[in-house]
């Protein structure tokens, strides 16, 4: 009788044990999730308000010596909180338009950037008097937010309220272009050989690990490997597309070996033999029945491999790809930067301004990459052959 | 013209020849099909072989051009260049037309030279790990020489200004001789490391049992995605979130606690690099878990014990050796993160046990001695590449490692 209360006691004891293994397993993915939560909050609360930006209505003349001292050319109420970027301007916009001259025009001109965080509401450093000087002609009406459409047609600039990601966007697509050419080609013909052709000897083995090993090697080895080989020896011009693409593409080559390589193997042997058997070779067997039906497959590993290569900075970096750029690349051996260098650099800056501009391309980077894994989940779940 | 240039004329050149000869040997062969003289292959294999025949050997000669030019081995003139490649397409497609008759066997011989294609793009794979050895080895010797191999890796002062002076050639009798001891940069990265996997491997191994062992399929169908949403955060994004929000919140907290801490402490940049491990730990346990075959899991839950009880005492001693491979190689990865410690660490290297100091990582060391404005002979950029030398012989070995425990373990259940 004892006994039987003893087991039940100790019955209870191993339930009581199974619920709470059960919830750290629960807690423990409820951490992962909300530091998800916690950190896409975080970026989004500090990245919104870079969608906006201040303009104010200020009286522009346009006349010779407004041309030689651009600052005269605003009127004296604004002319310390309008951005210095449109003053730069204004000797080539009467160059372009002569018609300008001798006119005084009112317009509304981007502001800079502490006026720019003050009427958001962020820290600045602003005067007090300044201050109050904002806060009446916000009362009149000439001081409004619009979406800041030069964040996205403007590069880099040292003038954070015209400083945008539109360079670092055109350098990001050639890398990845470049990316792109290189590997998936290399990629796809190496996973066809192994799969396929290569007899299971040592050579074929040792070709196994070093993938898998060169797919586990910090990226930034890349980076030492791009700068030793590709701009020390073959002289590819430093801080170009040329010297980033050709890095990241050996980084994403084994990713698309991999992937390939899986979705070689799950195309069952009967679709070869079937091939074989009607007298097709061993090429035409490949080229006309294995890689139409694993396509998607080698599609989800690129696009995968592709979101890598967009993400990644630590290699660039040490190939030069983190120079001030202005002006977007117009060829694949320009000096050029990527999205997530651009990131890097206004995250070392000192202004306050920055950090929302950083916070925005982050979210501009995001929403691309979680549009691609999407795409690469969707086409994956979509193309889940169970043969 | 640059010879670069001249490269990409004669491919240029090259297509349109090699597509008008593809379609004069389809035709010559196609006309013996008409006539029913039986072919070895189809029409156009045997255009494919006098393609082949007619471009390889141009286009070689060309690279080979090419790369004697870049390396400075030797420059080939231009006019000579071009020349032998017009006459080796024109041999080669005389050639091939006349080697093409009914009984050629095309085919096998097209495929012979798809297979060879095949093994050199394999053969890229091999070349990079090669690349990526030699590179590093060889400026890693040349400062190992300067250094010496003993001081660097028992050392424990990294003082490089000096070497930098001197490099700017404003060394004097003044300056210290620069020093290079290591110590205290591994002890930062194996700190920042131990961190991470303080936070990733609980996390990762319980999240993964979760999955595995309770978790309904459709639950599973919706968590996995958002766990690898982690993974695909670039890292410069997790380091501008472990220095403008979680360093300062470390910081407040440390002062609560009435800790001194420093806004470039290793713990915000551990922290979050542990998060970032999260997804490659639970992915890879996840998989071991379920590798496991499901006769040991029936056998053992037939016994009456609870899922608990099976997972501690049948399921994780079977997966183990996945378990630590996947350990492995997430420590592989925290050893080699870059950008969070480069944007959350500190750049002082700092031999210290408090985990709330700055101190700096192997990787910051690299990119800050090669993103400054040093020559490129200068002792520090070199230093990056004997730290670089260190990285990969740790990640070599833990990957490799993990790899084979790896295999074995598959071996054993499949």
């Amino acid at each position: 009788m004892s006994s039987l209360i003893e087991s039940s006691q100790a019955n209870k004891r191993r339930y009581r044990a199974e619920k709470r293994f059960k919830f750290y397993g629960l807690v423990a993915l409820l951490i992962s999730l909300g530091f998800l939560f916690f950190f896409f909050a975080d970026i989004i609360r500090n990245g919104y308000t870079a969608f906006r930006q201040t303009e104010i209505k200020a009286e522009v003349t346009y006349t010779k010596e407004t041309i030689e001292i651009p600052p005269l050319a605003v009127n004296e109420e604004v002319r310390d909180f309008v951005s210095r970027g449109f003053m730069r301007m204004i000797p080539s916009q009467v160059e372009n338009n002569p018609d300008l001259l001798g006119k005084t025009i009112s317009q509304w001109i981007v502001a800079n950037d502490d006026v720019d965080q003050y009427v958001k509401g962020q820290p600045n450093s602003l005067s007090s008097s300044d201050m109050k000087k904002i806060d009446t002609l916000k009362n009149e009406g000439k001081i409004k937010l619009v979406f800041n459409k030069y964040f996205f047609i403007n590069g880099d600039s040292k003038l954070p309220e015209i400083s945008g990601i539109f360079s670092a966007a055109v350098g990001t697509l050639y890398v990845i272009i470049l990316t792109i050419l290189f590997s998936v080609p290399i990629g796809v013909m190496s996973a066809i050989y192994l799969e396929e052709y290569a007899p299971d000897n040592m050579f074929t083995r040792t070709i196994e690990v070093n993938i898998n090993n060169l797919a586990a090697i910090p990226s930034i080895l890349f980076g030492l490997l791009g700068l030793a080989v590709f701009i020390n020896f073959f002289g590819v011009p430093r801080s170009s597309a040329l010297a980033g693409g050709l890095t990241l593409s050996l980084m994403t080559l084994p990713v698309i070996i991999i992937s390939t390589r899986a979705s070689l193997q799950a195309v069952p042997d009967s679709i070869r033999h079937a091939a074989l058997a009607v007298g097709a070779s061993k090429w035409q067997m490949i080229w006309h029945h294995i890689l139409p039906v694993s396509i998607p497959g080698i599609l989800t590993g690129t696009i995968l491999g592709v979101a890598r290569a967009m993400g990644e900075t630590a290699p660039l970096l040490l190939v030069g790809m983190m120079a001030y750029i202005p002006e977007a690349p117009d060829s694949f051996t320009d000096a050029a930067t990527v999205l997530p260098a651009q990131i890097y650099a206004w995250a070392s800056s000192s202004q306050r301004a920055y950090v929302e501009r950083t916070s925005a391309a982050i979210i501009v980077l995001l929403a691309i990459l979680l549009t691609l894994n999407a795409a690469a989940i969707w086409l994956r779940n979509r193309n889940e052959k169970k043969w | 013209m640059s010879l670069g240039n001249l490269i990409f004329i004669i491919f240029g050149g090259i297509v349109p020849l090699a597509y008008i000869a593809y379609i004069i040997a389809s035709k010559k062969a196609s006309v013996w099909e008409n006539q029913n003289t039986p072919i070895h292959s189809r029409p156009y294999m045997y255009g494919w072989f006098v393609v082949v025949v007619m471009a390889i050997p141009s286009m070689m000669v060309a690279v080979v051009a090419g790369f004697l030019h870049v390396t400075g081995v030797y420059s080939v003139s231009p006019f000579v260049l071009v020349a032998a490649c017009v006459v080796l397409v024109a041999l080669g497609f005389a050639f091939g037309l006349k080697k093409i008759s009914p009984d050629f066997r095309a085919r096998n011989k097209v495929e012979n030279v798809i297979k060879w294609f095949l093994i050199t793009a394999s053969l890229v794979s091999i070349l990079t790990t090669v690349g990526i050895v030699l590179s590093i080895l060889f400026e890693a010797l040349r400062f190992f020489d300067a250094v010496g191999f003993w001081n660097f890796i028992t050392g424990t002062k990294w003082n490089p200004d000096t070497a930098f002076l001197s490099g700017a050639g404003r060394g004097g009798e003044q300056a210290a001789d620069p020093e290079f001891g290591a110590v205290p940069i591994f002890a930062g990265t194996f700190m920042i490391t131990f961190i991470a996997m303080c936070v990733a491997v609980p996390i990762g191994l319980f999240s993964a049992v979760y999955l595995a062992e309770y978790a309904t399929p459709k639950f599973r169908k919706i968590i996995k995605p958002l766990l690898e949403v982690l993974a695909g955060i670039p890292t410069v994004v997790y380091g501008f979130f472990a220095a403008i929000t979680v360093s300062p919140l470390v910081v407040k907290v440390a002062t609560f606690l009435r800790l001194e801490a420093d806004y470039t402490n290793a713990l915000s940049p551990g922290i979050v690099m542990g998060i970032m491990i999260i997804p490659l730990m639970s992915s890879l346990s996840d998989d071991v878990i379920n590798a496991v075959p499901s006769s040991l899991r029936e056998g053992s839950l037939a016994l009456g014990t609870t899922v608990a009880e099976t997972t501690k005492k049948v399921i994780l001693p079977a997966a183990l050796p996945g378990i630590v491979s996947a350990f492995l190689l997430s420590v592989s990865r925290a050893i080699g993160e870059t950008m969070i410690v480069v944007m959350a660490a500190g750049l002082r290297p700092n031999l210290t046990a408090n985990p709330l100091e700055g101190m700096t990582t192997v990787t910051v060391r690299i990119v800050d001695a090669l993103t400054g404005d040093q020559s490129f002979d200068s002792l520090e950029t070199l230093s990056a590449f004997g730290l670089g030398f260190v990285l990969l012989i740790l990640t070599l070995f833990l990957n490799v490692i993990s790899i084979i425990i790896v295999r074995k373990f598959r071996e054993k259940y499949e």
